[in-house]
């Protein structure tokens, strides 16, 4: 046993609802420059829908990810080291910037400069970033934004053209989602693996995934090997760029930007404990439906005596350890196993996991004349619904639909557990049953899912450099508040609570 | 005198800012070594273009490293008779000259007149890698078509070779330029500038080959350096 931490997410798709603030600060902070204008490390899909890259999910197309050759050993989907190699030349899977969107800005400058004319009303129209050229806009990186178009561009979504044609003709009128999207961080990185030059790396601290600006040389291989297309090229510089898991913060202990400025709270950020060693054996798994179990077993229990002693054989320092015991990100994924991960048939072992959202479920509920609040109600109307199960299951559990079943059974039992407690403080013992979990489970991952505050949903440790610690210092406090500065104020020295606004005044 | 010049002292200058250059570049610009791809801009042409123009580029650089460097008394020795040799790199020189001309001839093309973002993306220093290298191609395939498939021929072997072993061992001999065909000159003399300005150009990929790749463990892990940049 080989322990390694790896600090990971879970995206709680109940509460998404589509505001993409979440991609507008992660771009604000990492991609608004030239170059990277048609860039989201993270972006926001409405699902059933394209996706961004379009259509990124269809890897016959794009060959992203592994797969198992004859004799049942892992290989890139896009073929192996030499066939790479014979390919430096022109990369037969890369997208092209049309994939993505073609980036517009628009001629303000004619709102300001037209000649006063009451004839002739000015206006802004759009123009490439690229060339300056005028452009008509015509897609966009959430162009079917709130099924907008869906009805012809959802056809296109890969994961509802491998469904049954009942499936895709009634899905409209059923159900809709959001589901925010950043880099996997991977335990077994596709792009770190296709890098020909050994630019990209995965970090042994904390499993953060990154790109060497500096040994980047261009080859472009990352940016077709990732199945999740998270790997962008830098026009302007000529190398990749990727989601970063905002590191710089990581390490200082702040979590990342889309889970901080995340409107809807749904993002849990945490620690994991992992065993190295089990990596490939897990990712080789021959049944992709088992690879969700595959991957839950690699990780380990940080409250288990035995993974504690070899996490600390392993160099993992004592603070880090206790994270990871207090890691939501844990709780969710393996003791209340409602987290799940994205396209476990990729092979890549991500590590950004999602709580399937129940709410389509209980829409159908509803228009079923069902009670979404009664247990049986939802128990029989997931059971029976086909849909959009089905496309659950093609998102999360590489098509098996029984295992997205049973994390919405839970989720369901979970309300209606909390409403019997809060309307009458009773509880049903075979409704808990049914899921296999106890009260007091179940009211902690109520209160994991529904009211936890930002110190319960983000358990990051700092890392351990101690420059690392002495520069973070610096950049959240004023140099000229130390003890005896020329800025020391009261607050500053006394520490206690900053009063956020100014007290009101009692009218005379 | 200009003999000398520029058979004699252009090389060695080029030489030397090609070395340095190199040095310099590699030290102080990582971030700007690479092969600079643009085919998330265009596809269809690069798919064609780019294998072409490759390969065909390799071989040529085998073709010459085999005409300049294999001295002509080897090839007698083992028998190879002038003419029979002169046939196969006349022959195979043609191909790998044609293959390269039909991959740059796209390359260009796309770069300049049919992909409007491509041309936006191009630099000077682009600018001035393609003007040498089309010249010193075409240059290049007249010598090859034009003078020993269709002319008389020309036996370099015996005096532009001998000139370029010259160079290495600190006795170039600027004569045995200065007698050679018109054509033969200012493709030796394109060839310097070529090297000179290869260090500041895009070029520098060539190094990077990443032949490494082949040996590595798939998953690459690195530790955090001591002093982590916190931004």
């Amino acid at each position: 046993m080989r322990v390694m931490a790896q600090v990971a997410m879970v995206m709680n798709l109940d509460k998404c609802l589509g505001c993409h603030t979440c991609s507008v600060t992660c771009k604000q902070t990492w991609t608004n420059r030239d170059g990277v204008e048609y860039a989201w490390f993270n972006n926001v899909e409405t699902r059933p829908g394209l996706g961004y890259p379009r259509g990124h999910e269809d890897q016959e197309r794009w060959r992203g990810g592994w797969e198992l050759d004859g004799r049942g050993r892992l290989r890139l989907r896009s073929g192996g080291r030499l066939r790479r190699l014979a390919h430096l030349f022109a990369n037969p899977d890369l997208p092209t910037l049309d994939d993505y969107y073609e980036p517009a800005t628009y001629d303000f400058d004619t709102l300001v400069t037209a000649p006063a004319d009451e004839s002739r009303i000015p206006v802004a129209r759009p123009r490439s970033a690229l060339t300056g050229e005028p452009m008509a806009v015509t897609a966009g990186p959430n162009w079917d934004d709130d099924l907008a178009g869906s009805p012809v561009h959802a056809a296109a979504d890969p994961v509802l053209a491998a469904m049954t044609e009942q499936v895709r003709l009634s899905f409209e009128d059923t159900f809709m989602f959001h589901l925010p999207r950043i880099c996997e961080h991977c335990l077994n990185p596709a792009c770190v693996s296709a890098c020909p030059s050994s630019a990209m790396y995965k970090r042994v601290e904390d499993g953060i995934v990154l790109v060497d600006q500096d040994a980047c040389r261009g080859w472009r291989m990352c940016v077709s090997a990732c199945p999740y297309k998270k790997v962008y090229l830098n026009h302007r510089t000529g190398k990749a760029e990727k989601c970063t898991f905002c590191f710089p913060r990581i390490e200082a202990g702040l979590p990342t930007v889309c889970a901080e400025t995340c409107v809807g709270r749904l993002r849990y950020l945490g620690l994991l404990l992992y065993d190295a060693d089990r990596v490939a054996e897990a990712a080789a798994v021959p049944a992709p439906a088992d690879l969700l179990d595959a991957q839950r077993s690699l990780l380990l229990d940080p409250s288990d005596p035995e993974v504690v002693a070899a996490a600390r054989r392993s160099g993992i320092a004592e603070d880090w350890i206790d994270a990871a015991r207090r890691s939501p990100v844990w709780d969710l994924i393996a003791r209340y196993q409602v987290a799940l991960p994205l396209h476990p048939e990729y092979r890549t072992l991500p590590m950004v996991w999602y709580v399937p959202p129940l709410s389509p479920v209980l829409d159908a509920t509803g228009a079923r004349g069902g009670d979404d609040a009664d247990a049986d109600d939802v128990f029989h109307t997931i059971t029976g619904l086909r849909i959009p199960m089905e496309y659950l299951a093609g998102l999360f559990t590489a098509g098996d639909t029984d295992r997205v079943a049973g994390v919405l059974l839970r989720l369901a039992a979970m309300r209606a557990h909390m409403r019997r407690r809060s309307v009458d403080g009773s509880a049903d013992p075979a409704l808990l049953e049914r899921v296999g979990m106890s009260a007091e489970d179940v009211e902690a991952m109520y209160r994991l899912l529904a009211v936890a505050k930002a110190a319960d949903r983000h358990v990051v440790p700092a890392a351990h450099t101690e420059r690392a610690a002495e520069l973070a210092s610096w950049a959240s406090g004023c140099s000229l508040d130390g003890p005896g500065g020329p800025g020391m104020s009261p607050t500053a020295s006394r520490g206690g609570v900053v009063p956020l606004t100014l007290r009101r005044r009692r009218p005379r | 005198m200009r003999d000398t010049l520029l058979y004699v002292v252009l090389p060695y200058v080029c030489l030397t800012v090609f070395l340095v250059g190199h040095v310099w570049r590699y030290r102080t610009d990582q971030l700007g070594w690479t092969t600079r791809t643009s085919q998330v801009f265009e596809r269809r042409w690069l798919a064609w273009g780019s294998p072409l123009f490759h390969v065909g580029a390799l071989l040529v650089v085998l073709g010459h490293a085999a005409g300049l460097l294999v001295p002509q008394s080897w090839t007698r020795a083992v028998g190879i008779s002038d003419h029979a040799y002169h046939v196969v790199a006349v022959a195979g020189g043609a191909v790998a000259g044609t293959v390269l001309c039909a991959g740059l001839a796209i390359l260009l093309l796309r770069r300049f007149v049919f992909s409007h973002r491509v041309r936006l993306v191009t630099t000077r220093m682009d600018r001035v890698l393609y003007a040498l290298l089309t010249a010193e191609v075409v240059i290049g395939m007249w010598q090859t078509v034009g003078v020993n498939v269709l002319g008389a021929g020309y036996e370099y072997r015996g005096t532009i070779a001998v000139w370029f072993r010259g160079l290495f061992v600190l006795q170039p001999d600027a004569a045995l330029m200065a007698s050679a065909p018109a054509v033969y000159q200012w493709h030796a003399v394109l060839a310097c500038l070529l090297l000179a300005v290869w260090p500041f150009t895009r070029l520098v990929h060539v190094w990077s080959v990443p032949i490494g790749y082949l040996r590595r463990p798939f998953v690459v892990y690195r530790r955090r350096p001591a002093r982590s940049g916190v931004a």
